[in-house]
């Protein structure tokens, strides 16, 4: 099977319209970070408190806002996610609310307003730590275990957990949900110790001002670095030029990225930075491949003009470029589909990046090339942008 | 041209059954279960997958070099007092922001040699600058600054270490983290309810027997009022409690002498007991010197009362009767008994050289790792089987050669993370999936190559030939681009974040090895079987 042969596309003639599509991104995605959405940065950016919750039956939005009003909590975002069976909601404070000096102070006060059907001197068993369940077995030791009671009680409370986590999504509705594997004897003494609320933590997010300084500079010396690296490594293996062309290209890539979730209004992540850098060198590995190709043709046609070389040269990888970047695109169309909640903003950046990283290759890096040398001539200087020291 | 393939095969065999080795060791059995197990006992599931806690902590390193500086102060009043050179004042002017500058004042011209000779003696980490009007100026060298700021960080890493074991808690991470920011990185695996273990971490335990030179006063206004409005300058208010159990609001200020007799360092044990009321307290128990010093401490003021401080608060006030050698205890009131135990527990793991502040926390419910590693397995099969599936439709037998080496690919990135201990993170995973995608692009170039040259009219092993040594340059160049990417990643990112990086550079180098000598391999065995002219399925 063979999708692509002896293609013969005028790439360097399109170049106008290259251009216009790169700008309109661009300028779009910049507009929206300046004026729109700005940049979207996540709870490691901006620092904040974020509480994932799951409720055992269907949340009512309205109450929880009032809810979380009444607890002095005016700020507050509440938002569903993942599917809506799923009973999810996220609590999202300002950082303004996440104090540097008692950091987990609001989500302390989250899981208080949350908590329901509250008995004075009960536990509740939905955000009961294993530690908690086993020294209350222990204490009351409903089995009248001797010498072994910590290793069987330590069995239960895990058996408990598993329950509650792994079979019923971190939420119990009722202590018969345990019967079948739980002890009858311990089963039967938790209602004296503990009493079930409506919903389950599931994951919680604490960042505090100092550290969303501090990742934000991080992550923005991460990808210069990054950029600057590949500017050494292909100013080293091939000529400068190819290097900026490289990089240029690449930094065009990143800003469009950006920008599309700036647009899309997606929260930059620390794995979203992860995905931008992976993308630098994705992008990167298009890019080299069109140029090790120009750099040998240029060896093979020495009368023919750049812009001729550097089309045939397009064209004699376009098989290639498509095909890989197909099969990247397909797994991590696989990761974005099915990878779950935690992933979604990371494989979305590579999904946006693989697209745009291997048009920009094609449609951005090699015309850059050619305006070199047609720069170069206008000066009346040597036509030659060609690398003569191929190592 | 046989022997060198069995050479070759030898190699390749040899490759698969070390890095086997490195993802199951020397397995029990041969059941899925057994195999499952063998291989998470060598590849460690992060803390987004398994569940826990990530804390970040700030040291206050400052507090460290406030310590220093005070004591530096004492020596200087002290050796100055002792060659009889007058001074009006020794201070730190700013010690919250510049805790390593202490500024002598009035100091006379002759008394300079003395003040020399005690820098160069006692106080060497200090550098000194001579202002006007007898004033001197000393700072800490910046190389002395930096080691005992590292040095408080270090003990802190220490100390938290000692009281995490002691919770219980298992395979615990505790490392610095950061670029010299003076931070610690806490991983508590299984941990989903940090509260109790943050507390623990966070008590400085800075225990000092003081002597009480006055109060309880009601409020700091009234002992000040009391003390004509100014303190003695040997001397601080620290609160406490009026009455043994009164409730916290109900807070009594002490005059205290600001040396203690005892400091933290001359604790040798403490343990959870009760009092005569059957009251749960803490008992100590001193070092042989710092025995001595509360012996003589105590007969000197027989009579007097004295205080035990916690962490700047006035925990017991207690009448000294007789002299003591090296007992006391702490109830400070109303005490639950696993207070008193978390407490003793902390004692005896002995004294942060600085305060902590948390700046994140993250917690991971145990539902959500589950989750994690349902979604992360199952986005891992669908991505993998359509590449490898679209390489066999795509280039028929010569897509056998990619998937063998593709999987291959994966078996040497999976047993390099068992010899290395690498932690394997929802990100982690992704970069075992991007891999795939990635590696695939080294078959990909030498395929395409091959067609090409098969298309311009070489024989079948020379365009392999060609094919390879072709596509071997741009191979290299596009792997060394991601990996420097991925290194970069790899000093910037945290948790998550590193196990992408991990994953995706030992991916990569095993693709260099599995999509040219393998797969080269391959085609040679291939070519070998064929008659000459025979065409090659590609």
């Amino acid at each position: 099977m063979e999708f692509f042969r002896n293609t013969n596309i005028d790439f360097l003639g399109k170049k106008w319209y290259f251009l216009a599509f790169s700008l309109i991104f661009s300028v779009a995605g910049v507009l929206s970070m300046l004026f729109w959405h700005h940049i979207p940065y996540g709870v490691d950016f901006r620092g904040g408190t974020l509480v994932y919750v799951k409720f055992s039956h269907t949340p009512d939005d309205n109450a929880l806002r009032a809810a979380m009003n009444s607890a002095g909590l005016h700020n507050a975002k509440i938002q569903r996610y993942d599917v809506p069976s799923a009973n999810k909601v996220l609590i999202d404070l300002d950082v303004r609310e996440t104090s540097e000096q008692a950091l987990d102070q609001g989500k302390a006060q989250i899981i208080n307003t949350l908590e329901k059907n509250v008995t004075p001197g009960k536990i509740d068993l939905n955000n009961a730590p294993f530690l908690t369940i086993k020294n209350y077995l222990m204490d009351k030791d409903p089995m009248h275990l001797g010498a072994d009671a910590d290793q069987k009680y330590t069995q239960q409370a895990q058996a408990i957990l598993d329950v509650r986590d792994k079979v019923n999504g971190g939420v119990l509705n009722s202590f018969d949900q345990l019967k079948s594997t739980v002890d009858a004897a311990v089963l039967a003494s938790l209602p004296d110790g503990f009493f079930l609320s409506d919903f389950g933590v599931y994951n919680v997010e604490i960042v505090g001002p100092q550290v969303g300084a501090q990742l934000r500079k991080q992550a923005l010396l991460a990808t210069c670095y990054s950029l600057a690296g590949m500017l050494v490594y292909l100013g080293f293996r091939f000529e400068w030029i190819y290097g900026v062309a490289a990089v240029v290209t690449v930094f065009h890539d990143t800003l469009i990225t950006v920008g599309a979730f700036s647009l899309l209004n997606k929260e930059i992540s620390l794995t979203v930075i992860a995905a931008i850098l992976t993308l630098i060198g994705y992008s990167n590995n298009d890019t080299i491949v069109v140029f090790d190709r120009i750099r040998e043709n240029i060896k093979l046609m020495r009368r023919e003009k750049l812009s001729d070389i550097v089309n045939r040269s397009i064209n004699q990888t376009l098989s290639r470029t498509i095909l890989t970047a197909g099969l990247t695109f397909l797994t991590v169309l696989a990761l974005y589909l099915f990878g779950g909640e935690v992933l979604r903003g990371f494989s979305l950046a590579l999904v946006i990046g693989i697209l745009i990283g291997t048009y920009s290759s094609i449609a951005i890096a090699a015309p850059i090339l050619v305006a070199y040398q047609d720069w170069r001539v206008s000066k009346g200087k040597r036509p030659a942008a060609t690398p003569v020291r191929a190592r | 041209m046989q022997k060198n393939l069995l050479w070759r095969l030898i190699v390749i065999i040899a490759t698969l059954i070390v890095f086997l080795f490195g993802i199951f060791g020397i397995p029990q059995g041969l059941s899925g279960k057994t195999l499952l197990e063998a291989m998470t006992n060598r590849i460690h599931l992060g803390l987004d997958l398994r569940g826990g806690t990530h804390l970040i902590l700030q040291v206050q390193v400052n507090d460290a070099v406030n310590v220093d500086a005070q004591n530096a102060i004492e020596v200087l009043k002290e050796q100055l007092n002792k060659n009889k050179v007058a001074f009006s004042d020794i201070s730190q002017p700013d010690p919250q922001n510049e805790p390593d500058k202490i500024v002598i004042k009035g100091l006379p011209p002759e008394g300079r040699k003395t003040l020399l000779d005690i820098l160069s003696e006692r106080l060497s980490e200090y550098t000194y600058s001579s202002g006007t009007e007898n004033t001197y100026t000393l700072t800490m060298k910046p190389q002395m600054l930096t080691e005992l700021k590292n040095k408080a960080v270090t003990q802190a890493i220490e100390t938290i270490r000692n009281r995490i074991d002691q919770l219980g808690v298992s395979e615990p991470t505790i490392q610095e983290h950061g670029l010299g920011q003076y931070q610690i990185l806490v991983q508590l695996p299984g941990v989903d309810d940090p509260g109790r273990v943050k507390d623990i971490m966070q008590s400085t335990a800075m225990l000092e027997i003081k002597e009480v030179l006055g109060g309880p006063y009601s409020s700091e206004q009234q002992a000040l009022q009391e003390k004509g409005g100014v303190l003695p300058p040997d001397a601080i208010l620290l609160p406490g409690h009026a009455v043994p159990g009164a409730p916290p609001d109900q807070q009594a200020w002490y005059l205290v002498s600001r040396v203690s007799a005892v400091r933290g360092k001359d604790l040798r044990d403490a343990q959870p007991s009760t009092d005569e009321n059957g009251q749960p307290d803490v008992q100590f128990t001193l070092t042989g010197e710092g025995g001595q010093r509360f012996y003589n401490f105590t007969s000197a003021h027989v009579g007097d009362r004295l205080a035990v401080v916690l962490d700047n608060k006035v925990q017991e006030v207690a009448n000294i009767r007789e002299a003591i050698r090296d007992q006391g205890r702490i109830s400070g009131g109303s005490m639950t008994q696993q207070q008193a135990k978390d407490l003793s527990m902390i004692l005896r793991s002995g004294a942060l050289p600085a305060g902590i502040k948390y700046l994140e926390e993250r917690t991971v419910g145990p539902s959500l790792g589950t989750d994690s590693i349902r979604h992360g397995v199952m986005a891992a099969v669908i991505g993998m089987s359509a590449v490898l599936i679209f390489m066999l439709i795509y280039y028929r037998a010569a897509g056998v050669n990619a998937d063998v080496a593709l999987l291959l690919n994966l078996i040497i990135l999976l047993g390099f993370m068992g010899y290395f201990e690498a932690v394997l993170t929802l990100p982690g995973i992704a970069g075992v999936i991007l891999t795939v995608g990635m590696g695939v692009d080294s078959n990909v170039l030498i395929f395409e190559r091959i067609r090409e040259e098969l298309r311009n009219g070489k024989t079948p092993p020379s365009a392999v030939d060609q094919g390879f040594s072709h596509a071997w340059i741009t191979i290299v160049d596009t792997h060394v681009t991601t990996i420097v990417s991925a290194a970069i990643l790899f000093i910037f990112g945290t948790g998550p974040v590193k196990g992408f990086a991990v994953t995706l550079t030992f991916g990569l180098l095993a693709n260099l090895f599995t999509a040219v000598f393998v797969s080269r391999a391959i085609f040679d065995w291939v070519l070998s079987r064929k008659g000459r002219g025979e065409a090659l399925s590609i």
